[in-house]
């Protein structure tokens, strides 16, 4: 089974401080950071008026559709995909093969600016995934959930 | 796959309902949106086509309430449950915590039921999961019918291995959450056995 996705404080800093980078030097609307099963990592930017979870279970559901394309016709990945819209548009970028990045940006930038600012992020992002990876994976790295009880569980379903 | 987050103190966990196509997926989530309190509810989202069958999926985020001062959410997610739809459903499985099946209790969809049974095993193997090892939970839906088959015999087609189900009627809400509970508990208690 898939291991699971763990975040730790320190890591989670450094990914929340790239996205608010890549906002302001792409000069974009809003910065987001889902997992490619659809669970949002980070957001960034003017994320008051979105529904930034749904956001991320479409994001990862439009990733999947794609890459499931993708294969159909011999390729492995659509690693970036751009979305162009009246006002405001869109740019999706896998990083190392596990999160997506998403740059939703207007006409005060440009697809270029954004194109370049998203390669330095994705870049950075990629190096603080393997490193969580690393450290979830290292010995003693257990889940929070190894402590609770079935009491625990229970009270919870107890209206 | 479940997502902990140590920073915000958070817990997200992915449950799929599957099963045939009419059997009352969708339904279970929409009674769930609509009996849940909106602060602990997230926006229902449909991917439907104009006839209101399911085109990719369905999506509803809810908080179940705090263990150890962690945050429980839990993504429920439907499939399209047409057989033609099937590169998309194996889609929707990937990350998957837990799954309900959702049976037709109707004897016409009997048939149905065993197809999409054996298509969510093949779909969760090529995923790398094993229906017999994930948290898994069976729904017997529509029981108010008339041709509904009794329980015994479904479970006898159905449910072989005994593991936990359900009698719903999902439109009026009867075992909706009594499902949804079984399976939530069952993710937790797989997260649970993980951690230790």
């Amino acid at each position: 089974m898939a291991s699971q996705l763990v975040m730790y404080e320190e890591e989670f800093h450094r990914i929340n401080a790239v996205c608010d980078r890549l906002t302001k030097d792409a000069n974009a609307k809003v910065v987001f950071l889902v997992d490619k099963n659809g669970q949002l990592i980070s957001a960034a930017g003017q994320t008051n008026n979105i529904d930034t979870t749904s956001l991320a279970s479409l994001t990862a559901g439009n990733v999947a559709a794609m890459g499931g394309l993708a294969k159909l016709i011999g390729e492995n990945e659509f690693p970036n995909q751009f979305h162009e819209g009246a006002k405001d548009s869109l740019y999706m970028t896998l990083v190392g093969g596990r999160v997506v990045l998403v740059v939703i940006f207007d006409n005060r930038t440009s697809l270029g600016l954004v194109r370049l600012r998203i390669k330095k992020a994705s870049d950075e992002l990629e190096k603080i995934f393997a490193a969580l990876a690393a450290r979830s994976a290292a010995p003693g790295a257990g889940s929070p959930f190894a402590e609770i009880s079935d009491a625990d569980i229970d009270n919870l379903f107890s209206e | 796959m479940s997502f902990i987050n140590y920073s915000s103190r958070e817990i997200n966990c992915k449950i799929v309902y599957y099963g045939p196509g009419l059997c009352g997926k969708t339904t279970n989530l929409q009674y769930i949106y609509n009996k849940t309190n909106p602060e602990t509810k997230g926006k229902l989202i449909s991917l439907s086509t104009e006839t209101d069958r399911t085109l990719f999926f369905d999506f509803l985020p809810l908080s179940l309430g705090e263990i150890r001062g962690f945050k429980t959410r839990f993504h429920l997610y439907t499939v399209p449950g047409q057989v033609f739809y099937d590169a998309s459903r194996k889609l929707i499985l990937k990350g998957v915590d837990g799954v309900v099946f959702v049976a037709d209790s109707q004897v016409e969809r009997m048939e149905a039921n065993i197809e999409s049974m054996e298509n969510l095993r093949v779909n969760l193997a090529e995923q790398g999961y094993d229906l017999n090892k994930i948290p898994f939970v069976i729904q017997y839906n529509k029981r108010d019918l008339p041709n509904a088959v009794g329980v015994d015999e479904l479970r006898k087609v159905l449910n072989p291995r005994n593991v936990q189900d359900h009698q719903a009627v999902a439109p009026t809400g009867v075992g909706v959450f009594d499902t949804l509970k079984g399976v939530a508990k069952l993710v937790l208690t797989e997260l649970k056995k993980g951690g230790q």
